[in-house]
């Protein structure tokens, strides 16, 4: 569910500082992908506590005791949502990172496949626990971070993202699992430059665009 | 500087929960384990306050955190003292222009990089990171910010390792550490 659909938050002021806080960058990691960069918004510092709050307001009478972030973006979020609602912080990360004994959970990448890890003992049977990472484009991490809490014996409640699709879309669907999203991905730059012989152009860094961004295949990709 | 002499009794509280993990990532390592402090609420608040009591008030518009690690205490100090968050990440990750600083490693070579404008010329900044060892990686993270004109006031790290004197390749800056491992 987006959080502009709720009661309370429609037509809130904070929700459009925050779309317009995240930058559109173009064809990264590859050609077609319109990547949608939070770290614009972790640099406007109203815009970023706006978004924590907005979460904590969400999860603190849930009787959630776990927040677990994916690395490495969810790290950005999950902490400060963790310390607000007196919750601990569990970080789910790429392989080999974490030391001592670990659980793991495969997931499904457009080519290939990759790994999250947990802790062994970080959660007990029976916690609530909240998912944060900062976008979600076809669930294949948000799944296996859940899958991951579900071994543990955790209820996972809900995941958190700032950016994702309406529908997520793909073969993963969160297992059932409610998704709670502050904004949708841009497909347009921020620009205020005037469209040349009709087409709109974007002055993005040094990079001068022009044509129709139309409906890429690919609005989102999900990378650490 | 190191709050561990000021003896706070919140510091034993922080120390007694970061666990040490023997031969990680490899043989002779012991590993210091920040994850247990992020379990309890009470010790990892006590942290971030630590740091925020600090830093409050500073003029400081800027805490640049260090993946990934430095990514889960930057940003409560940031929200708290009402700065920026910036993250310096590994090769490639960062999308749009950024610049790199390279730092040696005991076998070999990294890299770490920073957005071009995320921080402007005269910004007082903050560095922080859940650990200093060797020094190498804050050191490459004040050389990114002073490449773009920013003022480093200090590296703020949760615990140091003073026998592989770290502090002394930090160009003079000081360094603020909660807890010392030895």
């Amino acid at each position: 569910m987006f959080a502009g659909d709720q009661n309370g938050l429609q037509g809130d002021p904070r929700l459009k500082a925050i779309s317009e806080a995240i930058r559109v960058v173009p064809h990264f990691p590859k050609p077609g992908i319109m990547f949608q960069d939070i770290t614009t918004l972790l640099l406007d510092h109203k815009a970023f506590k706006d978004t924590v709050d907005i979460f904590v307001d969400r999860y603190r009478d849930m009787g959630i005791s776990v927040v677990a972030g994916v690395e490495a973006r969810g790290f950005m979020f999950g902490p400060s949502i963790a310390l607000a609602i007196g919750a601990k912080f569990v970080p789910l990360r790429k392989p080999r990172k974490l030391p001592g004994e670990v659980i793991s959970e495969a997931y499904v990448l457009e080519y290939g496949t990759d790994c999250l890890e947990m802790h062994v003992g970080a959660v007990q049977p029976g916690e609530r626990a909240l998912v944060i990472d900062d976008l979600v484009a076809t669930g294949g991490t948000l799944s296996a971070a859940i899958r991951l809490l579900e071994r543990a014996g955790a209820q996972v409640v809900e995941c958190a993202c700032v950016v994702g699709l309406r529908e997520v879309k793909g073969q993963h669907g969160l297992n059932g699992k409610p998704l709670y999203i502050l904004v949708e991905p841009r497909q347009q730059i921020n620009c205020s430059a005037p469209p040349v012989n009709g087409v709109e152009t974007c002055r993005h860094d040094d990079l001068i665009l022009g044509g129709n961004f139309g409906s890429p295949v690919n609005t989102t990709s999900k990378s650490d | 500087m190191s709050a561990y002499r000021d003896k706070d009794p919140l510091i034993h509280g922080i120390q007694s929960k970061i666990r040490v993990v023997p031969n990680f990532p490899k043989p002779g390592i012991m590993f210091q384990d920040i994850t247990t402090l992020l379990l309890d609420p009470k010790a990892f608040k006590d942290t971030i306050d630590l740091f925020v009591e600090r830093y409050k008030g500073k003029n400081i518009s800027v805490v640049a955190g260090i993946e990934a690690r430095g990514f889960i205490f930057g940003p409560p100090i940031a929200l708290e003292i009402g700065a920026k968050f910036v993250p310096l990440r590994k090769p490639k990750k960062l999308p749009g222009k950024v610049i790199s600083e390279e730092y040696i490693l005991e076998y070999g070579k990294d890299c770490l990089e920073m957005h071009v404008g995320a921080v402007e010329p005269g910004e007082r900044a903050l560095v922080v990171d859940d650990l200093i060892a060797t020094g190498g990686t804050l050191c490459a993270a004040m050389q990114l910010l002073e490449r773009v004109g920013a003022e480093v006031v200090e590296c703020a790290c949760v615990i140091e390792l003073p026998d592989l004197k770290g502090r002394e390749r930090l160009n003079g800056k000081p360094l603020y550490v909660l807890v010392e491992s030895r």
